[in-house]
């Protein structure tokens, strides 16, 4: 495909300016269609889909082979062929011989990713076959010359305008093509002229389904129905993946294909064919004949089932779980810096999106994954988004850490090894070490701040970290407290006797080092609500090196936290947390990190801030101690982890309990993401990503308090809209 | 709400016209709606048959390129969604529900479900008597791919469905 060269700043500026609008518009509909019918659906209905795809796949993967086997005795059966081909040129080889021994000049083709991966249009071509797409999605970027910016959009970043310009200038039309209708209407003749005289139709496949030989396909236009009823010859391409076993297990995916991938409840046309079909070609050379021209010639299909890295895929316990993705591009709508610059940056030769780096890396290889990959920064918005469940921001970290691994170590490494401890491989990049190691830096810091924060803020010293870390020097950077939230409250006395509960306040690093003062108040807070609070001696979760990719020190980290609050819970206490980001690593990543029992004790146990406030109150505690609103306005922004984990609506509920009025934002992402904002190349899109956070607050700003629930949503929030936003937690704090 | 009325009201949500007709009216009321010339699937229903109506089965190709409906039966109907089941029969259905501009297709009432769920359970039961090829077709073809939401592409830009009152 025509992807931008290196992911550089210059060429991530050059798409925010080409592409954004289309990407920004398109994505942004299809992902606000979702929310809606899956509202209408309602989410308990959703979910049951979900599961029953989600069993569906497993297994179909899990008994690949045997399904495989069954799926080619009954295409056979019913008259059909089902060719295997190990690699893209094992399965360009096989379709090309199939047009060659067609005599076949012109082929026309249904929308196929997995026809994109293994080049087949290109192979055609260049045996004298004439290759028509007729999804006109396809057929636009067809024409000009350009990669799939989106799986189910493939020209989802061209404005009709461009298309306009487009086809007036390559077909040298008569009329004026300035509309959707007539680009719509022109598309339609041109191509449907294509589909009377093709040979050969090739589709894709949705699924497969094993038992009865069948294909099933999802399309809007009809398209892929003339290419599989019109032309005597029907060649479907699909990945091993597609394999399901009957009918019956395509059900959930029939209700949730479309739903999640543009918000429709069903898709215009959802075909079921069981190859060869009764349905009579139709011999446009014969076009005075009736019975569609008479033609007794027999149908012929041929199923190619393309491997190309799957089954080495399926046994990857890490990259397994892409093989049961259905291409809907949830993952990509949902995704905060997808619909600012689209698969021409987020994505590989082929797919786009979050689950792009998983399919990448599995085809074509790491180095693919590598370009992209780091556009991925783990928000988890895409987690619920996607209709089988598959764990998106885990399998971009695995991807990460292998990439990590892959380097050759240099004299950076050399340099540094001593000031990173660790647990990578040399090779990982100094960038990724600094970052990853954040705590040691946050430790140092406070140490010896205010001296440190001086030096970090002077010139030459941002301008040697934008050259050597890659830390861009347009951000502010954190200002570390002398005194740490730990020092702070282990001066303090115990304030409550006989608690309500018992507390440990996990201090993440920022509230440790950097915003001390919403742990101060986030003490005070349950102090008054009558709990005992204590605030552990505890390292970070292993959020930050796990952000980068770092696994094998990220565990390290998890287990060293598993063990010290692990210790608390035993003891009585309740984990509460402040930052969702290390809250959500307890909850969802620990799963992968630490023991099993560990992970569950510190998943059940642990509370993020304000869904603990809200059980208290819930419980009996008094809110007539916490500072009330009377009336204030607020504009909250919750935390893009605390969203995926269901946590938004405490936060929102306490404070209107206590009476202030709350307007939340409803972007997925404030687009700071922990590093990815302050790293050079991604500067300008963190800013564009916020910039939609910033003009939904725009006009509330001068009125309401900013608030948001993450340190980075809070960093991204100053420097785009409102000095100095707080926590929701400074708000009610009682002391403050 | 009865399934007739349920599946009226969806497929007016998918912008689908309707009528409800009786084996004695359906061949009045298919010469209202359809537009001539127009091409038709003979019906595989006991009640009714289009022998003497306006449409031409088996048509040439450039009978079906011409014509600006085309008439078939579907197999079912999903009220809860307005959709449709096309049978792949060598009457041609797939062709004639696809390439003229109009696509007016008859269900029967008793062949209507409720949901998704209960179509597949019916698909599952035709699966097992070898009836194995069916769209599962709501509304009119569409894009988005021009900048703006279009509807007739490569399929039909107008849907008519009959639903044939069953007999008392």
């Amino acid at each position: 495909m025509s992807k931008t060269d290196e992911l550089d700043a210059d060429a991530i500026r050059e798409l925010l300016r080409t592409e954004g609008d289309g990407i920004k518009e398109n994505t942004r509909h299809f992902n606000e269609e979702r929310y809606e019918r899956i509202e209408e659906v309602g989410s308990e209905t959703h979910e049951r889909y979900r599961s029953e795809a989600r069993q569906v796949k497993e297994d179909a993967i899990e008994r690949l082979p045997e399904l495989v086997e069954r799926t080619t005795a009954a295409v056979e059966d019913n008259g059909g062929t089902v060719y295997v081909a190990d690699d893209a040129a094992d399965a360009r080889r096989y379709v090309r011989d199939v047009v060659d021994e067609d005599d076949a000049e012109s082929v026309v083709k249904s929308k196929s990713m997995t026809t994109e991966e293994i080049e087949l249009n290109e192979a055609l071509d260049a045996s004298g076959v004439d290759v028509w797409e007729t999804d006109l999605g396809e057929f636009v970027v067809q024409i000009a010359e350009e990669g799939p910016s989106h799986i189910v959009g493939p020209s989802l970043h061209r404005t009709r305008e461009d298309v306009t310009e487009l086809f007036e200038r390559e077909f040298d039309t008569d009329e004026r093509l300035d509309t959707a209708e007539k680009l719509t209407a022109f598309a339609r003749d041109y191509l449907g002229e294509r589909i009377e005289d093709a040979d050969v139709g090739i589709t894709g496949a949705n699924f497969v389904l094993a038992d009865s030989g069948s294909i099933a396909l999802v399309t809007n236009e009809g398209n892929a129905r003339k290419c599989a009823s019109v032309p005597d010859t029907h060649v479907a391409v699909a990945g091993l993946e597609k394999i399901i076993p009957s009918v019956g297990d395509l059900h959930p995916f029939a209700e949730l294909i479309s739903r999640a991938a543009t918000g429709q409840h069903i898709p215009q046309y959802l075909s079921i064919l069981t190859p060869p079909v009764d349905t009579p070609t139709v011999d446009f050379d014969a076009p005075d004949e009736a019975g569609f021209g008479g033609s007794d010639a027999d149908r012929e299909f041929h199923l190619v089932l393309v491997d190309n890295g799957r089954r080495e895929m399926r046994d990857d316990d890490d990259l397994r779980e892409t093989l049961y993705c259905i291409r809907c591009g949830a993952c990509a709508n949902s995704c905060a810096n997808f619909q600012s610059v689209g698969g021409h940056a987020f994505g590989g030769e082929t797919y786009t999106g979050g689950i792009a780096t998983g399919w990448e890396a599995g085809v074509e290889g790491l180095d693919t994954a590598e370009e992209f990959n780091d556009l991925c920064t783990g928000c988890s918005r895409c987690v619920n988004a996607c209709p089988v469940k598959i764990d998106i921001p885990w399998i971009n970290t695995v991807v990460r850490d292998r990439i990590n691994r892959g380097k050759d170590p240099g004299f950076e490494d050399l340099l540094v090894d001593g000031l990173v401890p660790d647990e990578e491989t040399a090779g990982t990049p100094l960038r990724k070490r600094f970052f990853g190691n954040f705590e040691t830096a946050a430790k140092l810091g406070s140490a010896t701040a205010p001296l440190s924060n001086a030096v970090a803020s002077a010139g030459p010293v941002r301008a040697a970290m934008e050259s050597l870390l890659g830390i861009d020097a347009r951000r502010d950077l954190p200002s570390f407290e002398r005194t740490t939230l730990r020092d702070w409250a282990s001066d303090r006395e115990a304030a409550v006797t006989d608690p309500r509960r018992r507390v440990a306040l996990y201090p993440d690093v920022y509230t440790n080092h950097v915003q001390t003062s919403r742990g101060k108040a986030a003490v005070r807070v349950l102090e008054a609500l009558g709990c005992e609070v204590v605030v552990p001696d505890v390292g970070g979760s292993g959020r930050a090196p796990l952000s980068q990719g770092m696994i094998d020190t990220a565990e390290r980290k998890a287990e060293a936290v598993g063990e010290t609050l692990g210790d608390y819970v035993d003891r009585g206490y309740d984990v509460v947390v402040v930052e969702p980001s290390d809250l959500a690593m307890f909850d969802r990543e620990y799963e992968r990190l630490v023991d099993e029992d560990v992970h569950r004790t510190l998943s059940d146990n642990s509370f993020e801030l304000f869904e603990y406030v809200y059980g208290l109150l819930e419980n009996g505690a008094d809110e007539s101690v916490l500072t009330a609103g009377d009336g204030d306005g607020v504009a909250y922004h919750s935390h893009c982890q605390q969203r995926t984990l269901g946590l938004e609506p405490y936060t929102e509920a306490v404070l209107d309990r206590l009476g202030y009025d709350v307007l939340t934002s409803d972007v997925e992402c404030c687009g700071m993401a922990g590093s990815f904002g302050y790293k050079t190349e991604f500067y300008e899109l963190s800013m564009d990503v916020g910039e939609t956070l910033a003009d939904q607050f725009a006009d509330a700003a001068d009125e309401r308090t900013v608030v948001a629930s993450g340190t980075s949503c809070l960093e991204q929030l100053d420097s785009l809209l409102a000095p100095a936003p707080r926590h929701p937690i400074e708000l009610v704090d009682p002391g403050a | 709400m009865s399934s007739v009325a349920e599946f009226q009201q969806s497929l007016s949500r998918s912008d689908t016209e309707s009528t409800v007709t009786t084996p004695e009216e359906f061949a009045s009321t298919l010469a209202d709606v359809v537009d001539r010339p127009a091409v038709g699937a003979a019906l595989p229903f006991d009640a009714v048959d289009l022998d003497d109506a306006p449409v031409t089965l088996n048509p040439t190709p450039t009978q079906l390129r011409e014509a600006k409906t085309g008439v078939t039966a579907a197999r079912l109907g999903v009220a809860s969604l307005g959709t449709v089941a096309i049978q792949s029969r060598a009457a041609g259905d797939e062709l004639v529900s696809l390439h003229p501009e109009t696509h007016v297709v008859v269900v029967r009432e008793r062949d209507l479900r409720p949901d998704l769920e209960a179509a597949f359970d019916w698909l599952d039961d035709r699966f097992d008597d070898g009836e194995r090829s069916f769209v599962l077709a709501t509304g009119a073809s569409a894009t988005g791919d021009m900048g703006a939401l279009v509807e007739g592409v490569h399929g039909p830009e107008d849907v008519h469905v009959l639903v044939l009152a069953d007999d008392e």
